[in-house]
């Protein structure tokens, strides 16, 4: 399809706009300056090259998320502490009869866990069901529902500024390796494996925006293309489709494997949910 | 003031495309005529002055559905001198008036933010009015980047 | 359940000028996009937020469908007298939300 261009514009040459592109790479490095605060408290060291989402983003998103009077995320987290307090299912109970809110505090930092009585991981959202289930006898939430986000941002909230710590669990080594081979197998039309784009390609540019490495730093995260909160698992399924592969259904373990292979690699990094991004 | 264009995009396309696909035939996206005849609407033949008004938007926008903008105007804010509406514009979006906002003394500093949608990089302009009647404006303009590996719609 | 955030301080000086914010939980779907199945999704947005402080107007924006969504409205006021500011924002479908805060001026 070809637009033509009236006379009065300044039409830019491809080389010309391509001579923007260094400035614009040096924006993430005066604002990490900005970072440096959140990450004061979390066990990194100089040597990490690890970085959030949050560092490649412009300084407009960093204040977004910082701010929590101007994070929707927040519009979230306030349902979730309405629903946290409010009982549910045949059992009549809240959130609230059995959990103090200050005991949730760490809680998303450290998921996905193994629960009592099982043998296989589950994340935040999936602990949140299962509560539902066994303690309130409620109906399981939709993924992706408000309600479901909602708890999931009140709960992940809790553990702002937490560094990121996966349980020292042996029976999550099988999973963690599942993820990994999830996340280095070459899938869909583009024959494009998860670590082709954050590992190899981190950094770079993809359509004009800067590919992450792929850090859970932020979920549930307000993303500005979903005009809404979504999960780890949505944004999952976002990749899927980006690499023009099928996304596993909702109920797939392998997201459950790839979300504790990422956790894992992101150890240590600062909690920052609800994040916001692009 | 020549600032960077960039040429049509996907989005153009695409956001052109669902609107001349729906809307009654002559109609069309806001073009910078369209906006022009959107000022002229608000200002009449009044004269309209740079400076005083500040429009601080980020110059690069990673994704268009929610662009953080805040328009300031320098002025006392006293009952006899005051901004009576900040009036915001852009040139490539379906609609070319983007919000109108009104105020007077009681808000003691002429200063609002919000966040707008971009269908594309383009020229925002940003109009104060003062009690006197008088009319000021700023421009700038944005770059938009498109979101890679958005959501399959089915 | 309330689907609005309203920041301000809790507390002012008299004649002191203070920001106040809100954001309120709404898609505002411009009435240009195309739904899965190709047709238009109709527009469905709010079309005006007005401030007021013990019922007198001290602000209002109208909206086009070109405000993000989930709008995020922020503005000054000085602070003249203890009371209640509230906002209420209309628009389509009959969409009407009301909230308020208390605040002390002294």
């Amino acid at each position: 399809m070809k637009v033509s261009r009236s006379k009065s514009q300044s039409p830019l040459t491809l080389p010309e706009r391509m001579r923007w592109r260094p400035a614009l790479a040096l924006l993430p490095v005066v604002f990490a300056a900005s970072f440096a605060m959140a990450q004061a408290g979390a066990d990194k060291s100089a040597s990490d090259t690890r970085r959030s989402g949050y560092q490649d983003m412009g300084a407009a998103l960093q204040k977004m998320q910082d701010d929590d009077t101007a994070n929707p995320g927040m519009l979230y987290v306030q349902l979730g502490e309405q629903l946290w307090a409010k009982p549910a299912g045949a059992a009549s109970k809240a959130c609230a009869d059995c959990h103090s809110v200050a005991d949730m505090k760490g809680v998303a930092a450290r998921y996905p866990a193994i629960p009592e009585n099982s043998d296989r991981p589950i994340d935040l959202e999936g602990r949140i069901q299962l509560c539902r289930a066994s303690h309130q006898q409620a109906e399981r939430l939709a993924p992706e529902s408000r309600d479901l986000l909602s708890l999931a941002a009140f709960v992940a909230r809790q553990s702002r500024g937490l560094p990121i710590a996966p349980p020292d669990d042996a029976r999550l080594a099988p999973f963690r390796s599942e993820g990994e081979a999830i996340y280095r197998r070459r899938q869909g039309q583009l024959n494009l494996s998860c670590a082709i784009c954050h590992d190899d390609n981190a950094g770079k540019k993809l359509a004009g925006v800067t590919i992450p490495q792929a850090h859970p730093t932020g979920y549930p995260i307000y993303r500005l293309e979903w005009q809404a909160l979504g999960s780890l698992k949505r944004r999952l399924r976002n990749c899927l489709v980006g690499i023009r592969a099928e996304a596993y259904p909702y109920e797939a373990v392998d997201y459950v494997a790839l979300e504790v292979f990422l956790m894992g690699r992101a150890k240590g990094m600062p909690f920052e949910a609800p994040g916001v991004r692009p | 003031m020549p600032g960077p264009k960039k040429g049509a995009t996907r989005r153009t396309f695409l956001a052109g495309a669902a609107v001349v696909s729906v809307l009654p035939l002559g109609a069309a996206r806001a073009t910078p005529e369209a906006m022009a005849a959107a000022i002229k609407e608000v200002v009449g033949d009044k004269p309209i002055r740079e400076g005083r008004v500040t429009l601080d938007i980020p110059p690069l926008s990673e994704n268009g559905n929610a662009v953080p903008l805040t328009v300031s105007v320098d002025s006392p804010m006293t009952e006899g001198d005051f901004i009576r509406a900040i009036h915001v514009f852009n040139e490539k979006n379906p609609q070319p008036h983007v919000l109108d906002a009104r105020l007077g003394p009681q808000n003691g500093k002429a200063s609002i933010s919000t966040r707008i949608k971009l269908g594309d990089s383009q020229k925002i302009v940003a109009i104060a009015e003062t009690s006197k009647g008088e009319f000021f404006s700023a421009s700038a303009d944005v770059i938009v980047t498109l979101a890679a590996c958005v959501e399959d719609l089915t | 359940m309330t689907n609005v955030l309203i920041n301000a301080p809790k507390a002012a000086k008299k004649g002191e000028v203070i920001e106040l914010k809100a954001l309120i939980l709404h898609p505002m779907e411009s009435g240009f996009r195309p739904g899965t199945n190709g047709t238009i999704i109709p527009r469905n947005i709010i079309e005006r937020v007005v401030a007021t402080w013990n019922g007198k107007e001290i602000f209002r924006m109208d909206f086009s469908p070109a405000i993000a969504a989930n709008p995020f409205v922020s503005f000054f006021a000085v602070a003249a007298e203890s009371g209640k500011i509230a906002f209420r924002w209309t628009g389509d479908e009959g969409f009407a939300v009301e909230e308020s805060v208390a605040i002390d001026v002294a």
